[in-house]
């Protein structure tokens, strides 16, 4: 019951959440120096075309007017319109999502995966030369730059060794017919065998670059977690009982270990879908990032707030997933 | 009890993760230490892609930028044009890797002495690629379209390029185009209010294409953006947004024998050295925006050619003439003895490139090439700023370029270069540089004082080039320099009037001597922008205007 209040008073309190986030990203927008009509038509436009223009975007309307316009849009559901391909953003930004997200996904599995396990045995191995390696490659991987580790991918896996494609989410030379946009399902439901193997070695080099900063970071607090618990008094009884080494760490201490490691998970995705800027322009990826990004460059105003927006609500709403997990996990904490 | 289940799922969820990777503590204890290896599949498994021999014979082409929209009147950025080119054909056409005007769906055309009726004879038996005929009602029906605002195809935004090439729209002061007649299924019929001497050169560039009517009125403006359909070499398939654009073989292209390609691929790959990557490693056939100091590696790479594209653009220092001390000529022409033009050329363009005398390149009709351009002499600049009163030099503000153009690869630094000389002759130069919006917005404001940008032509015409940038009534648009001579005015307006060539050529000519006299700006460099291909594509023949239908393009066998 208390768990399920709380619940609704957690989700309630996204409303002032989203709320405030909508008039941040409004006002850092209108921070940018440059005028979006000049930006849109170009070097080669006339003055007067700039002027026609921004009375026809709206641009000489008072802030406040701009605001509640486009609050009132984004509440019927209406994302506005692209001012740079004039296309509805609701249509366009579905397949930007797909791909961040499908390489999002890609990159936490595999930061998790090797993070998690690292940290673990890293823990359980602590002062061996594993551990030392396992922080030293964290430590590397923390303060690793996206752009020169995607950049030495390319070089050495798709330039020298010829075994990764460099650029793309698929095979140009025989593309994916996208159904559901995610394309290792698209391939699934087709049953192309052969493409759905070209989009996971497509995944491959750009979720290593994306993933690396997150799993160095779950690797060390995955580690520090454990330490903690492995030498609580239930782990030392279980020992003592003769449980063996690997079912103690496994079953018994990661349980708990995994509360704080959950957060870091949680943080991270959000970063990360957010983050993906550089990876995606390095690999040529098609994602949510790049299109921001351009649109920044565009001055494409609708794109960059809806585009933010966008990506801080699946931020936020991860968060909550992972409040409301602690409270599954972890009975212990009381919540007001 | 729910919350058992819940915790339950969880753990097991998370179980099944360490599952996946395999538990085994010593197998897994290798992965962190050697992990880029284990990642990548074993080498026999995955050879690089390369066209299969037998297959359909496609091509793709990777390039910095996505287009914007498919529509070619509603565009104006090259990216967009570089796919138009070959979904449509415009009325006249250009010549190969030039700028002369050569029939395309109009096989021949007569002018009226008095330079204001120009009646287009149009090629028989072609069809848009949604079955529809082409013929005079079309091109009649493309033109309303463009010109009347009120028409319901006309975008809200307007037509752009067609407002500034013909004077405004339907019923402005300045518009051009008095009338378009359908005479007959295959003659259309121009009435001008005035005459205009690049008229025809007009109808040449990319965005003045025709569109099928049918196609433009049954899908809308904005979906018609997306869903192009022309008569050209190949037919729209599919727009995968930042990604791809795909286009087929178009069987019934009037242009017998051609294309050559069953399949064009134009795929985005932002990254100028991931895009390299992507070609040598054969996922891409040939790209464009190579970076001038990858053009040795390109040329020392048997499996490669690099291809250069015929120069139309110009990158210049300008002098805003109304800020003291610029105002004196003497003073321009001292600071032009002291920009080392074939050192900056070398240095920042990779050779790609030619320094500049005029401010239009050799490759358009009209350029001046008796003029002796001025050696590179800080004796020279130092004596002229004594002549001119300032034995000591000055300080002034040099603005320089923050992005990389085609005709400026690297602002700031060649700023920089500059900076160097100018300090040896006494002037301190500030170097101020700002985000590009910004620096255009306040270059067309006329805040500057020396400043750094340049100019890609859009038709081969002189005037795109000397009135655009350099005649006073473009002053608050682009002519930055604020450089209002009433002597080239003059010349500049008789030329946009008179209705030979070789009358208008004989004024250019007198023009640039007046330009170079007066020095309101210094033109660097032409820049040759470089494409980088597999050796085995031939007929790539890049157009001085960007783009270019690959129609004629194929692959060795």
């Amino acid at each position: 019951m208390a768990l399920l209040s709380y619940s609704i008073r957690r989700i309630l309190m996204l409303i002032p959440v989203l709320l405030g986030m909508s008039i941040v990203v409004f006002s850092i927008i209108r921070a940018i120096p440059g005028d979006p009509a000049l930006t849109i038509l170009g070097e080669k436009a006339s003055p007067k075309a700039i002027e026609d223009l921004r009375e026809v975007l709206g641009l000489n309307n008072p802030w406040y007017v701009q605001y509640f316009d486009y609050l009132k849009q984004i509440l019927s559901g209406d994302l506005g319109v692209s001012l740079h391909s004039g296309a509805s953003i609701t249509q366009e930004i579905g397949p930007y999502l797909a791909a961040t997200t499908e390489l999002t996904i890609v990159s936490m599995l595999f930061a998790v995966i090797i993070g998690v396990n690292a940290g673990i045995l890293s823990a359980w191995k602590q002062n061996s030369w594993f551990d030392y390696s396992a922080m030293l490659i964290a430590l590397i991987g923390v303060s690793m730059p996206i752009f020169w580790l995607g950049l030495m991918e390319q070089w050495f896996f798709a330039q020298e060794l010829k075994w990764l494609p460099s650029v793309g989410r698929d095979n140009s030379r025989n593309p994916v017919e996208a159904i559901t946009q995610f394309y290792i399902l698209d391939t699934l439901l087709a049953g192309q065998w052969d493409q759905l193997w070209e989009v996971i070695k497509h995944l491959i080099l750009p979720g290593v670059a994306l993933g690396t900063i997150p799993m160095a970071i779950i690797a060390r607090i995955t580690r520090s977690s454990m330490l903690e618990v492995m030498r609580a008094d239930y782990v030392r009884t279980a020992r003592a009982k003769g449980m063996a080494q690997f079912w103690v760490v496994y079953k018994h201490a990661l349980k708990n270990a995994m509360i704080p490691v959950l957060t870091v998970i949680g943080l991270q995705t959000g970063l990360l879908l957010g983050g993906a800027v550089l990876t995606e322009t390095i690999f040529g990826w098609p994602g949510v990032g790049r299109y921001i990004f351009t649109a920044i460059g565009n001055r494409d105003y609708p794109v960059i707030q809806s585009g933010i927006l966008v990506i801080a609500t699946i931020f936020v709403l991860i968060n909550l997933l992972v409040d409301l997990l602690y409270a599954f996990i972890d009975p212990r904490i009381k919540y007001r | 009890m729910k919350k058992r289940v819940l915790s339950a799922a969880m753990t097991s969820l998370l179980a099944l993760a360490m599952l996946l990777t395999g538990c085994g503590g010593s197998q897994t204890a290798q992965k962190p230490a050697e992990q880029p290896k284990t990642e990548a599949p074993a080498p026999a498994a995955t050879p690089a892609p390369e066209p299969a021999k037998s297959g359909p014979k496609q091509l793709i082409i990777g390039r910095g930028g996505d287009s914007v929209g498919l529509d070619p009147i509603q565009q104006t950025d090259g990216e967009s044009f570089k796919v138009t080119e070959n979904v449509f054909d415009t009325l006249v056409g250009y010549e190969e890797e030039s700028t002369a005007v050569v029939p395309s769906l109009a096989e021949k055309w007569e002018i009226a002495p008095d330079g204001l009726t120009y009646t287009f004879h149009l090629r028989s038996g072609v069809k848009f690629h949604d079955g529809t005929d082409f013929n005079a009602e079309a091109v009649k029906w493309n033109f309303e379209r463009w010109s009347d605002k009120s028409h319901p195809q006309h975008n809200k935004e307007g037509f752009e390029y067609y407002n500034d090439m013909f004077g405004g729209y339907k019923g402005d002061k300045d518009h051009v185009i008095k009338s378009v007649e359908a005479v007959d299924p295959q003659t259309v019929k121009f009435t001008l209010n005035r005459p205009l001497a690049p008229f025809i050169q007009n109808l040449g560039m990319s965005c003045f294409a025709i569109a099928s009517p049918k196609a433009v009125q049954e899908m809308g403006v904005e979906k018609f953006n997306e869903n192009p359909v022309g008569t050209g070499p190949f037919v729209f398939k599919e727009w995968k947004r930042n990604d791809t654009i795909t286009l087929e073989k178009n069987p019934n292209y009037w242009n017998a024998g051609f294309p050559k390609l069953d399949k064009i691929v134009f795929k985005t790959i932002p990254e100028n050295t991931a895009r390299l990557t992507a070609l040598t490693s054969g996922e891409i056939d040939m790209m464009d925006g190579l970076n001038p100091d990858d053009a040795q590696a390109v040329k020392d790479n048997q499996d490669l050619q690099l291809i250069l594209r015929p120069s139309m653009n110009i990158g210049f220092v300008g002098f805003n003439v109304e800020k003291k001390p610029l105002d004196n000529p003497k003073v321009r022409e001292a600071l032009a003895y002291a920009i080392n033009k074939p050192a900056i050329i070398e240095a920042f363009f990779a050779g790609l490139g030619q320094p500049a005398v005029n401010p239009m390149p050799p490759s358009i009709w009209g350029h001046n090439g008796n003029i002796k351009d001025r050696e590179f002499s800080l004796d020279k600049a130092k004596q002229l700023l004594t002549e001119a009163g300032f034995p000591n030099g000055f300080k002034i503000k040099f603005w320089a370029m923050p992005v990389a153009r085609p005709y400026m690869p690297d602002g700031v630094k060649i700023a920089e270069a500059i900076q160097q000389d100018l300090k040896k002759i006494g002037v301190e130069a500030e170097i101020v540089t700002m985000e590009w919006a910004t620096y255009l917005e306040k270059t067309k404001a006329g805040e500057q004082e020396m400043f750094m940008l340049g100019w890609t032509g859009d038709n081969g015409d002189p005037d795109n080039f000397l009135a655009t940038l350099l005649d006073k009534n473009n002053i608050g648009g682009n002519n930055r320099t604020r450089w209002a001579n009433e002597d080239a005015h003059k010349l500049l307006m008789q030329a946009q009037s008179a209705t030979t060539k070789e009358e208008r050529e004989k004024l250019y000519l007198q023009v640039q001597e007046i330009i170079f006299k007066d020095v309101p700006m210094v033109p660097l460099a032409h820049s040759t922008p470089a494409l980088a291909a597999k050796a085995s594509i031939i007929n790539y023949k890049p157009h001085p205007k960007g783009s270019e239908s690959l129609e004629k393009v194929e692959f060795k066998e």
